[in-house]
Parts: C-alpha cells; sequence; structure tokens
C-alpha cells in the first residue's frame, strides 16, 4: 500500500482561487517521486496543502498518509505521523540554536512515537548523530550555535533542511524545490540525503522546476505539474525528455476567459 | 474552609503552577487596615530604635498626603483598608528548614528552595508573608565579613551602618508607594560586602505571601564595598485568591568604586498582586551595576529599576523582561542617570504580550551637565502575540550635556503565521512552537541568567503558552 495517497485532491487558497485542480498521487515505501512543473503551477502550494499550511485549504478530494487521513490534522500532527516537508524558503527563529532547535523537534516527535508519553533523547546520544549528520551533510559544527536560519546563506539553509530530514527520520519527505539557487556540491549534498533516507519504510517526493537535481538522484517516477494538475507520467526518461523540449508542449492553449 | 489546590487554581489561571496557599498558623497577625497606631505598633514589636519608629510615622503622613499616580496603570481599585499591613508566621527564625513549621517547609520544597540551596546558592533567604523565616549563608562568606541577614536582624545588629544608608538612596517621601513601604516594611534582605570580596555563587531571596489580602512590604539594603562583587537574586509568587494582595518593595544599592553587583529578579506572582517596586542604585568611580529585571506575574507590576552613575567610568545596566498575559499589564523598564563623565550605560527591554495583556516599555535617560564623554543604549523590542494585546513604549530622555554618545532603538514585531507554521511542520504544538519564538526574542537576556535561573524562565515561558493557544 502506498504510505502517501493523495485522490482527486483540490486547494484553494483563502480568496477561494483554486491552485490544485484534482491530483490523483501515491508514494509507496522505497519510491522516489520526482513532481515537475514550470514556475506557477502550483507544485509548492500542493507542498504546503499537505503539510497543513492554514492558507491552503483542502476542498476536495482525499488525502491519506498510510491509510489516516491527514486533511482534519495540524501540521505538527503531520510531522508526528511521519511527513517532512524541506521548505523552498526556510524562516528564521533568532535567539534559537539550531542545536535546540534540533533537540526540541526530536523530542516532539519521539513525544508521538512513544503514544504521548515523554521521551527525550539522551545528551550524548542526541551529541553524536547530529556532529556525525552535520559532518556527513558538510556542514561546518559551528552552523550548530548559530540562531536557526538567521543570517544563513540560501546554500546554508538547504542543507539544514536536509539535517533536520536526516535528524527526524520521517516516512515521506517532501522536498520543495530544495535544489533551487544550488551550486553542484550542495546539490550532491541534498541528493545524497534524500536516496540515504529513502528505503524500505520510507519514500520521497521531489518537486523541482528543473532535471539537474535528478542527474544525482535518479527518480522512480516523473510528473509532469502543470496548472494545478498532473499531465503526464512516466520513468525516469520523462524527466530528460522535459529537460530536452522543454514544458511548452504541456502547457494548455490560452483561451481568453476561461478561467475566473 | 480552605479550598483545594485545584478548586482555587481552577478556572482563574489554570497554568499557574504556585497558587496553593498554606492554612493560616500565624504567631502575629495585624487587623486590616492601615493607621499611625498600627505603624508604631509594628515598630514596637520589632524593638526599634526611636530613629526607625519615627522614619516610619513620618513615612506614613507623606503617604497619606500624596496622590495615587495617575500614569502608569490603574491603581484606583486597590483598597488600602482592607489589606493586612503586618503578619509574623513564626516567633523566630530558623536556620534549618527542618525547624519551620511543617506546612511552611513543605511550600518551601515545593518551591525547590532548599535543594536550589544545596546546589548552586551561597545563601539563602526566604521570607514568608512579613518576615524572614529562614536564613543562612555559607560559613566561609561570613568567615570573610560578608554580611547577609534580614533587614531587621541587620538594624538590630549593625545599627551604624544601616543607619548611614536607609532611605538615603530612595528618599522616604520618593514616591507614594516609597513612603508606605517606610512606613510598615519588614523583612526584605540587608548585605554588605567587604572591599575586594568576591561572592562567587549568587546569593538568593525568595518572597512568598500566603495569606489573601497580604501586604508584603520587604525592605533590601545592600552595600557593596571598594572592588567587591556580589549577585542577588530573588524569586516570588503567591496563591491565587479572588481579592487581591498588594507587594510594595524598596531596595537601595550602593556600589563603591571598582565593585560590581548584579540583582536578578525573576518576578512570578499570581495574576492578583499589585506588584510596585521602587528599586535605585548608585554606582561610583568604575562601579558596575546591573539589573536583571524578569517580570512574568502580578496583576499590575510598575517597576523601574534605576542606576545613577556617580563617580567617572561607571557602567550601569537594565536587562528587563516582561512577559503580560490575560488580565495582566506590566510596566516596566529601566532608568539610566549620568552624573558623572565618562559613565556609560545599556538598557535593554524585551516585552511580550498575549491574551489581551498590556506590555510597556518606561523608561528615563538623563544626562545631566557636567557628565561629558558619556555614552548610552536603550534598546527596545516588543513581541505581540495576538490581535488582542497591546505594547506600548514611553522613552524619557533628558539630555543637558552636549558631549555625549546617546543611542535609541525600537522595534515592534508580531508573531508569524508563516514561522509557526515552519515550526509546527517539525513536530511542535503551536503551545510550543510559540513558546520557541518567546524564548528565542528573550534569549539575549535569559544567556545572561545563571544556567538554572535561564532554564527555569524558559519553562515559566513555556507556562505562560500553554491554555493561551487552541
Amino acid at each position: 500500500m502506498a504510505l502517501l495517497e493523495l485522490k482527486d485532491l483540490h486547494v484553494s487558497l483563502e480568496d477561494g482561487t483554486e491552485i490544485v485542480k484534482g491530483v490523483d498521487l501515491a508514494v509507496g515505501p522505497g519510491e522516489i517521486h520526482a513532481l515537475m512543473g514550470p514556475n506557477g503551477s502550483g507544485k509548492s502550494s500542493l507542498a504546503y496543502a499537505l503539510m497543513g499550511h492554514p492558507a491552503y485549504e483542502i476542498t476536495g478530494g482525499e488525502a491519506l498518509f498510510d491509510g489516516q487521513d491527514l486533511i482534519e490534522m495540524g501540521a505538527d500532527e503531520r510531522a508526528q505521523l511521519g511527513l517532512f516537508l524541506a521548505f523552498q524558503y526556510p524562516h528564521a527563529v533568532p535567539g534559537v540554536t539550531v542545536a535546540s532547535f534540533m533537540r526540541t523537534a526530536l523530542n516532539a516527535i519521539r513525544k508521538a512515537r512513544a503514544g504521548g508519553e515523554d521521551d527525550p533523547v539522551p545528551v550524548p546520544e542526541f551529541r553524536k548523530d547530529m556532529l556525525a549528520a552535520m559532518e556527513h551533510l558538510k556542514i561546518p559544527r559551528e552552523l550548530a550555535q548559530r540562531y536557526l536560519n538567521d543570517g544563513f546563506s540560501g546554500g546554508e539553509k538547504k542543507r539544514v533542511e536536509i539535517l533536520q530530514m536526516a535528524m527526524l527520520k520521517p516516512r515521506i519527505a517532501v522536498l520543495d524545490e530544495t535544489d533551487s539557487g544550488l551550486d553542484i556540491d550542495a546539490l550532491k549534498i541534498v541528493a545524497t540525503g534524500v536516496k540515504e533516507l529513502v528505503g524500505s519504510e520510507t519514500g520521497a517526493l521531489i518537486i523541482t522546476h528543473y532535471q539537474r537535481i535528478l542527474n544525482y538522484v535518479e527518480p522512480d517516477f516523473v510528473h509532469v505539474f502543470v496548472d494545478g494538475r498532473i499531465v503526464e507520467e512516466g520513468g525516469p526518461e520523462l524527466a530528460h525528455k522535459l529537460e530536452a523540449d522543454g514544458y511548452e508542449a504541456f502547457m494548455p492553449e490560452p483561451v481568453v476567459g476561461s478561467e475566473a | 474552609m480552605a479550598l483545594t489546590e485545584t478548586e482555587v487554581v481552577g478556572g482563574i489561571k489554570t497554568e499557574y503552577k504556585y497558587g496553593f496557599h498554606d492554612p493560616e498558623d500565624y504567631f502575629f497577625k495585624s487587623g486590616r487596615g492601615l493607621s499611625h497606631e498600627l505603624v508604631a505598633a509594628i515598630s514596637e514589636h520589632k524593638n526599634e530604635p526611636e530613629w526607625m519608629r519615627k522614619f516610619r510615622l513620618k513615612s506614613l503622613d507623606y503617604f497619606l498626603a500624596r496622590p495615587l499616580p495617575e500614569w502608569g496603570g490603574n491603581l484606583g481599585e486597590i483598597d488600602f483598608d482592607s489589606i493586612f499591613y503586618y503578619i509574623r508566621p513564626t516567633e523566630k527564625q530558623a536556620e534549618s528548614w527542618e525547624d519551620l513549621p511543617a506546612d511552611i517547609k513543605n511550600t518551601w520544597d515545593r518551591l525547590g528552595i532548599p535543594e536550589a540551596e544545596k546546589n548552586y546558592l551561597a545563601g539563602v533567604g526566604a521570607q514568608y508573608e512579613s518576615e524572614v523565616v529562614y536564613h543562612k549563608l555559607k560559613e566561609d562568606l561570613e568567615a570573610q565579613g560578608v554580611l547577609f541577614l534580614d533587614m531587621d536582624s541587620g538594624l538590630r545588629e549593625h545599627e551604624d551602618l544601616v543607619k548611614e544608608y536607609f532611605g538615603k538612596i530612595i528618599p522616604q517621601n520618593d514616591n507614594k508607594f516609597a513612603a508606605l513601604n517606610s512606613a510598615v516594611w519588614s523583612g526584605g534582605s540587608f548585605i554588605y560586602v567587604p572591599p575586594g570580596v568576591k561572592v562567587e555563587m549568587p546569593l538568593q531571596a525568595y518572597f512568598r505571601i500566603n495569606a489573601e489580602n497580604m501586604g508584603q512590604f520587604e525592605r533590601t539594603l545592600i552595600i557593596v564595598d571598594e572592588d567587591a562583587y556580589v549577585h542577588y537574586v530573588e524569586g516570588c509568587t503567591a496563591p491565587v485568591y479572588s481579592t487581591d494582595s498588594l507587594h510594595s518593595a524598596v531596595v537601595e544599592i550602593i556600589v563603591k568604586p571598582g565593585g560590581r553587583c548584579r540583582y536578578t529578579t525573576i518576578q512570578n506572582w499570581s495574576n492578583n498582586v499589585y506588584n510596585l517596586v521602587t528599586k535605585r542604585a548608585v554606582a561610583y568611580e568604575n562601579a558596575t551595576m546591573e539589573w536583571v529585571d524578569a517580570n512574568l506575574g502580578s496583576k499590575l507590576t510598575m517597576k523601574y529599576p534605576a542606576i545613577w552613575l556617580m563617580g567617572e567610568g561607571a557602567h550601569g545596566e537594565v536587562l528587563s523582561i516582561a512577559f503580560a498575559g490575560q488580565d495582566q499589564h506590566l510596566d516596566a523598564g529601566g532608568k539610566a542617570v549620568h552624573v558623572a563623565p565618562n559613565t556609560s550605560s545599556i538598557i535593554t527591554s524585551k516585552s511580550i504580550s498575549r491574551g489581551g495583556g498590556r506590555a510597556s516599555y518606561r523608561g528615563l535617560l538623563e544626562v545631566a551637565k557636567g557628565a561629558e564623554g558619556s555614552k548610552s543604549k536603550v534598546v527596545c523590542d516588543a513581541l505581540i502575540l495576538d490581535e488582542e494585546s497591546r505594547s506600548d513604549t514611553y522613552p524619557y530622555i533628558r539630555i543637558d550635556e552636549s558631549n555625549v554618545d546617546i543611542g535609541h532603538e525600537a522595534t515592534v514585531s508580531k508573531i508569524g503565521d508563516e514561522q509557526l507554521f515552519y515550526l509546527m511542520s517539525r513536530g511542535l504544538s503551536e503551545a510550543e512552537a510559540s513558546a520557541m519564538v518567546v524564548s528565542g526574542f528573550v534569549e539575549p537576556i535569559t544567556k545572561e541568567l545563571p544556567l538554572e535561573y535561564a532554564v527555569e524562565m524558559n519553562r515559566l515561558i513555556q507556562l505562560q503558552m500553554e491554555g493561551s493557544v487552541g
């Protein structure tokens, strides 16, 4: 059975504008999916809606995680179930160090997994795991004591997103344009992070505009997303085709007056 | 009949942990209300010298003559006639927790004071109602000539020293509530640190109100002699009652040349306590005075710790936190008065309001003529957690000297939905996420606290946030 399953999912903004117009998608354990689409197609809105952002309302269809209905859950409950979103624009939290934030988040997830009982990670174990993960992702040690995303470069923010993913060990990771603005070294690190996460019980959904990251992490499935819908599906070869031909072939014919 | 803890706390402020109270079994309790007879009786009861009796009675005249301040918060609802101005819970002060009545000892245990004393404090004074019921200083400090006593014992045992400074930094007619304290004061701390002595671990005083309609008026005097150092920490809590209590302290501090004093407050009164406190320090040549003033509790707080920079090269800092929740008005801040040349001061204020609470920064920066080469920086940041809450800034600046370097910055921010969503997407509940943003906001101040108090501060912030969301 798929871990993450979307059935005819519709998403609207608070003002009623429909952004996602009926999406069917199933991500199973061990699978890497790529959702590719041009700017403004609604990819990020789909990611936010999946994670439970209050500004994106699911107006129709189903979103299931391991068979459980996500729609009524808060973002925190979704995270506790094992859903993770790597943000395109991670937010700064001045005064809270990366290490302190990481430990608080890890303990919140552990508590949920222990059925609501406090189950804090022992500090030496946390320290060891965190330092190992940072070294692996080529994140300098001093970053652990800096305030979360406060004054970070774009590349630092993205690496710290991947660090969070590695530490929290989600079952489904959604990466929202994590590859944008990264140099080749950083891109390889992100790709490594995804490959290492995905296993017999975990899957990933990589949302991207470009094929570039897929050179380093080969997707099992590629979905082409245009104007709120999946318009084409295939294997890794579809990504190469997109790289060569662009999205034009999938764009809808402009029809005057077709949108309210 | 006494209510159970749950009954007292329930429905008023569920997240306040210290709202319980003990049954009253007191050695002496005055009647309600204030009079010359009561003031004379307190003095007589304490067997004070004649000058102190006169000082008290004169102070009462000043209190009665002065109108209530019309600025700050709403003071009009204080019923001065219903307050108990003096309660002596035990006949004698204890030097061992075991010697206290069981209920009172139990209260201190629940507040964690004996445990803290064992682990990281150099001395402890524990005031319950009007009197300090427990007091102890580590022997090695005693041997070095450090005095740490309750104020009443200080007056009895070191009358000359007390007489030299008492009421000199804060005159008895300084303001209405300083006059009230001067009339009915009881308890508080008396500290003297001899020249060159550095007290490495903090001295802690803890103030507990237990009775309903209690008025607590502790009086503290700290003298840090040349090149000496002391860190004094005070904490305070009270039961939750449906009627109000009054806490009105006066704290006077003298830091002699080259000395340094840090005074840390973690104020966590229940939401039925008026907290109207006057705190002022004088710092002489190259001395340093630091007020770290964290306010989370009370119905209304009006408190502006002040530093008078009297000697060249003196430095003063005020770090102020005010966290106002539902039905709370915290009017806090700091004052720096530069009298001597080449003095410096920093005032940093962080205020947070939520649940309809109101947090205000009120501060004074004054540079007198002749205080040339002085520097001062005032930074006040406000964080507003919801639409119902309010934040105000009242910075008063008076500069009578042209050769000075003055900076003032103020920011107001609201907790962002995007920031909360980001943190919640990592598994934190809304309350945990908000508490994390608030903890980060006050971090420049909590990092100045000893570790144990920083942990306590963050825990109190979490408690303030719980029940505020949802």
